[in-house]
Order: structure tokens, then C-alpha cells, then sequence
């Protein structure tokens, strides 16, 4: 796979579609040689991005669209996810006191956190009208058929 | 179409909640649901048998992390079992197990049950 090869989905804002995306995600991703646990990951990483951009960008309007590319090169899996909502600060990547949350009975923080952890690099940008968050995951080493 | 199903059995009054296919943000709703169900039915020992749940997102462990307080300080609890690895990892990653009981197996979640009655 000399070349970049690109592929795009364009979902409505409703959660109900994050099946798609996920379904979408892992085919990529087993197209890059992931491996199992891999994609689960990275279907983990890309579902978080998108709940967050309903629930925060989108205040659940349906009738907004989350734009999600995945571009395969040689080295990285990169995954580009694109809205038009309202930009919000993803904040730090610290842990998730989780007993806190409880106590607060406050749910969310986490999947940023998840995200993270899953990707090897995750940058937030907003540009003019849209936020545009980019996911990396680096391929596994691809033995050379020579 | 997400794929998720929840079915519920009783055995000597404790509650069996069996989760089939992927919790998301679309399918935590019916998770939210059936627990809402056995609280209000005073039902407050819970066992969650994770054993078909193929996939967990945030939101799924969200669910959890609303009702165990509430449902403990009525004397109960919610306990976890019969997790895959892929499912336990994201629990484990957040720091879960020190705060829930997981259990490998649910016969290993009734016994605890038991032994605190």
C-alpha cells in the first residue's frame, strides 16, 4: 500500500448511528492489518469522539452531521472527525476519579480519557465553522513480502 | 441497527439482569430503564451477568456509576460478573473494580450476596 488510501462517512448527530460508525472504524481498521484487540480500541476511541459531539457540539440535534475520514498510510491509521456544533475543551487526560463522579453523581469525563489512552496521538482544532478532532494510531509492523 | 437485548431472571431474591451485544450511548437507555425497573420494584440486590456483552462504551459504564450509591444505601447492591477481557479492560482502565464487585462467574456474585445476608 504505496499510496494513501481514503475513506469518508458522514453520519446524523444521533446516537442511534454510532453502530454505523463503529462498523465503519474496524473495517478500516482490519484493512490496516489491526489487530482484534486493536480495533476494538480504536471503534472505542472513534464511538467516545462521536457521543461527545452529539451530546456537547450538538446539544443531540439530529439534524446536525458528524463527517469522519480515515486516511491509511504506510505508517499510521489517521482518523479525522469533523462538526459544525459548538466547540468545547476537551480538557486534560488526567484519570477520572470515578468515586468522585459518583458521589457527584456526575457521569462523563471519561471518554476523552478512553481516547487517549487508546490513540497514540488525539489533537483538538477548531477552524472557522467546525471543530475537527484527529485521532493516530500507529499500523502494526507489516512484513515485507520481498 | 445496534444489536443489544437485556433479559431478567430472579433466583431467591436476587435479580439477574443478562446483557447481550453492545452497550453505546444509544442502547444505555434500556440498561437505564431495567434498573430503574427493579429499584422502583424495592428489587436492590442486582446481578449483572456481562457474559454476551461484546462491547462497553462510557456511557454503558455511566449507567452503572447513577445507580450503585442509591441502590447500596437502600441496602443492596449491584454486582458484576461473567465479563470478557475486551469488556473488563475498560472497566479496569477507569479504576471500576475497586469500587464494584466483579466477579468472575455469576455463581460467585449470588455466594457473595449470600454470605453478607
Amino acid at each position: 500500500m504505496a499510496d494513501a488510501v481514503k475513506h469518508t462517512i458522514t453520519i446524523p448527530a444521533s446516537t442511534e448511528y454510532l453502530v454505523q460508525v463503529r462498523e465503519f472504524v474496524a473495517k478500516c481498521a482490519r484493512q490496516a492489518d489491526f489487530m482484534e484487540t486493536d480495533i476494538g480500541d480504536i471503534r472505542l476511541a472513534v464511538d467516545e469522539a462521536c457521543t461527545n459531539i452529539i451530546k456537547h457540539a450538538y446539544k443531540y440535534d439530529r439534524n446536525q452531521e458528524i463527517y469522519v475520514q480515515i486516511e491509511i498510510n504506510k505508517n499510521w491509521l489517521n482518523i479525522t472527525l469533523l462538526d459544525s456544533g459548538i466547540g468545547f475543551d476537551p480538557g486534560n487526560s488526567k484519570k477520572p476519579d470515578i468515586q468522585e463522579s459518583i458521589r457527584q453523581k456526575k457521569r462523563g469525563g471519561m471518554g476523552i480519557y478512553l481516547i487517549k489512552k487508546f490513540m497514540n496521538k488525539v489533537e483538538y482544532s477548531h477552524n472557522g465553522t467546525m471543530n475537527e478532532i484527529r485521532m493516530k494510531k500507529m499500523r502494526p509492523s507489516i512484513v515485507s513480502e520481498d | 441497527m445496534s444489536d443489544f437485548e437485556i433479559n431478567n431472571r430472579s433466583i431467591n431474591g436476587l435479580e439477574i439482569i443478562e446483557l447481550r451485544g453492545e452497550l453505546d450511548a444509544h442502547t444505555a437507555a434500556q440498561l437505564e430503564t431495567a434498573l430503574q425497573k427493579l429499584i422502583a420494584l424495592k428489587n436492590y440486590k442486582i446481578i449483572v451477568n456481562c457474559h454476551e456483552l461484546e462491547y462497553i462504551s462510557s456511557a454503558g459504564l455511566g449507567v452503572f456509576m447513577a445507580y450503585i450509591e442509591d441502590v447500596r444505601s437502600l441496602g443492596g447492591d449491584i454486582k458484576l460478573s461473567n465479563m470478557s477481557p475486551k469488556v473488563y479492560n475498560v472497566f479496569d482502565l477507569l479504576g471500576f473494580p475497586t469500587l464494584y464487585d466483579i466477579l468472575n462467574d455469576e455463581a460467585d456474585a449470588i455466594e457473595q450476596f449470600n454470605i453478607k445476608t
